[in-house]
């Protein structure tokens, strides 16, 4: 413990921005990832403990496809899509089967997913670490805020993810489809049988919330190194942003997830041992006085 | 309590059966082998006492087993305690622990419980890194664990340690068994079939899930202060989620219904994993396809179908 930095870190004015501008960049990524696992969970009923393996593989496509384009945006669009695409096609091949099954086998199935794809990403791309640097368009000089160094990229970084969080929250809460979404969180059977065609609408919720994964994944490349086996600790991150702002709650998610990423990068320079554990006192505060979570209507 | 009895001399049977056949072999080899198979085999069937039998799907069993090692292993690096002594402390520091997640866990249902209790297991795993004072952080916890005689018993005699293993084994597997058998074993497959009328029974059915979930803690820990006997360390991957993801992949090959059943399952698991291991080093591959063709393609464990075939309906 270091309460001597903290305190320091406290009473600066250029420590205090580089350090929440370093907790928003991770509060934003596991923003992202929190809320696909969210989604599907809150439609599908069933937590894809593969999701961290989907942020993963948006991050190495989004590498190939910045190193064969020069182009970071393709790179982010390419990384999204083709995660999305993939969890289509994963939802269709294989949770579908599992979905009325006990969470053992729904379990067993993300588990063997998470196997086969950090091999993949082995066999790809091999097991060291990569990074893709900070794209060209990012190469300038760090902004100055009040004596504190703020990257361009993290400035972009959180207005793009603000810009995603407005608009699914739009989707969600203005248009049919969201409509639809949320009705079938509430009860499915009974969206099935108004003629719903549930299929079409748990694949296209499954593909949303992967390609918010993917989109995380390809927006960490720059700032984090790939690595196979990368998403295992998002994955745990963003579930306690579940369990604090609540299961099925895009605002939930969105506060929960600020709130990490700040503990986590102050927690660095108080407590560097216990940063983890901070994390999971917050989560297991919530649990005693609000089991189902800060935002959520309804109980756990 | 006749059944115990016949059971009791059944697992006396195996043990002496076993140390038998690996003495009269000799070879160093099936010794080897049949202590990995000891421990993990140990370990998949606690994990069923959570999974198979409670309905509890627990993704973060290995915090145990890694929990037991260490205790183990750092307070026999003290000096002050004999073995045994040493062991029945880390197995009650263990049990402590399955309290206290145990009572946060089963607050909440189904899937949260199998995420929240991944979540703890890589608190843990986090802790043991990052506290490299005490645990030496990804290198393991280093100097081998010194093995003081008691009881006339040597265990820096590898043979020794053999025998303390399979005993320790199969008297586990009996006290499970025993437990499983018992009226507590039966209320707790109640609760796993119909919790609501459990407690409309008069079941406390949380009180249940927590002492099922503490029994299962410690002989996860059990497993994980043998194998730290076995190789005289413990390391961090013994409290990682690939090895409570290998729990549950264990007793899904083995059969989930069968007492026995992650037994089979480790074996197959053991074998199937040093098989690939040696051609390829990209064994999660093959293990990760094994996994879908046994839960998509089967839907249950090897000795759940041949038990559905052998038991009339």
């Amino acid at each position: 413990m270091n309460l001597d930095a903290f305190a320091g870190c406290l009473s600066s004015a250029s420590c205090l921005i580089t350090q929440t501008s370093a907790g928003l960049i991770i509060g934003m990524l596991l923003f992202l990832v929190a809320c696909g696992v969210t989604l599907i969970f809150g439609v599908l009923g069933v937590i894809n403990f593969a999701h961290g393996a989907f942020y993963m593989l948006g991050a190495y496509l989004a590498l190939t496809a910045y190193q064969l384009t020069d182009s970071y945006l393709a790179a982010v669009l390419c990384a999204a899509a083709g995660v999305g695409l993939f969890g289509v096609a994963f939802d269709r091949l294989f949770m579908s089967r599992v979905y009325n099954s006990n969470v053992l086998m729904q379990l067993l199935v993300c588990y063997a997913f998470v196997l086969i794809l950090d091999d993949a990403v082995k066999m790809i791309w091999g097991a060291e670490f990569q990074s893709m640097g900070m794209p060209a368009a990012f190469a300038l000089r760090p902004l100055h805020v009040l004596g504190g160094l703020v990257p361009p990229f993290y400035v972009f970084l959180v207005a793009v993810t603000i810009a995603i969080a407005i608009a699914l929250g739009g989707l969600i809460e203005r248009t049919l489809f969201g409509k639809i979404v949320r009705a079938a969180a509430v009860n499915r059977q009974m969206v099935s049988a108004l003629g719903i065609n549930t299929s079409l609408l748990y694949a296209s919720v499954f593909g949303l919330g992967a390609l918010l994964a993917g989109a995380a994944g390809a927006l960490a490349a720059p700032v984090r190194s790939a690595t196979p086996g990368m998403g295992v600790s998002i994955l745990i991150e963003s579930f306690i942003v579940t369990v604090i702002g609540g299961m099925g709650s895009i605002a939930g998610a969105f506060t929960a997830a600020v709130l990490l990423g700040l503990v986590r990068s102050f927690g660095s320079i108080g407590f560097p041992l216990f940063t983890d554990g901070l994390m999971f006192g917050l989560m297991v505060i919530v649990l005693l006085i609000r089991p189902q979570g800060l935002f959520a209507r309804g109980s756990a | 309590m006749r059944a115990t009895a016949r059971e009791a001399a059944l697992a006396l049977l195996a043990c002496a059966l076993t140390l038998l056949l690996a003495w009269a072999l000799g070879s160093k080899p099936l010794i080897d082998t049949l202590m990995r198979l000891a421990i993990f085999g140990l370990y998949a069937v606690s994990l069923n006492i959570l999974v198979g039998y409670t309905g509890l799907v627990s993704f973060g069993h290995a915090m145990f087993f890694g929990f037991g090692a260490y205790a183990f292993g750092l307070l026999m690096q003290t000096g002050l305690t004999s073995l045994p002594a040493a062991a029945l402390a880390s197995l009650a520091l263990s049990a402590a622990l399955a309290f206290v997640v145990g009572a946060l866990c089963i607050r909440l249902a189904d899937i949260y419980f199998s995420f929240l209790t991944l979540a703890f297991q890589m608190l843990l795993h986090a802790v043991i890194l990052s506290w490299v004072g005490l645990t030496g952080g990804d290198q393991g916890l280093q100097g081998g664990i010194p093995r003081p005689r008691f009881l006339g018993i040597n265990l820096a005699d590898p043979w020794q340690v053999f025998v303390v293993t399979m005993v320790a084994f199969f008297a586990s597997l009996l006290a499970i068994r025993t437990i499983l058998q018992s009226p507590f074993g039966y209320a707790l497959r109640m609760v796993r079939d119909n919790a609501p009328r459990a407690a409309a029974l008069g079941l406390p059915v949380q009180r249940y899930k927590l002492a099922a979930f503490v029994i299962a803690g410690l002989f996860g820990a059990l497993a994980g202060i043998l194998m730290a006997l076995y190789v005289s360390g413990a390391y961090p991957n013994f409290a990682f989620w690939t090895l409570s993801g290998e729990g549950m992949f264990m007793i899904m090959l083995g059969g989930i219904g069968v007492f026995l059943g992650p037994v089979l399952g480790a074996a197959i698991f053991l074998l199937l994993n040093d098989t690939v291991t040696r051609f390829t080093e990209y064994n999660g591959m093959f293990m990760g396809v094994v996994l879908l063709v046994v839960v998509l393609g089967l839907r249950q464990g090897l000795l759940d179908v041949v038990m559905a075939r052998i038991r009339p309906r």
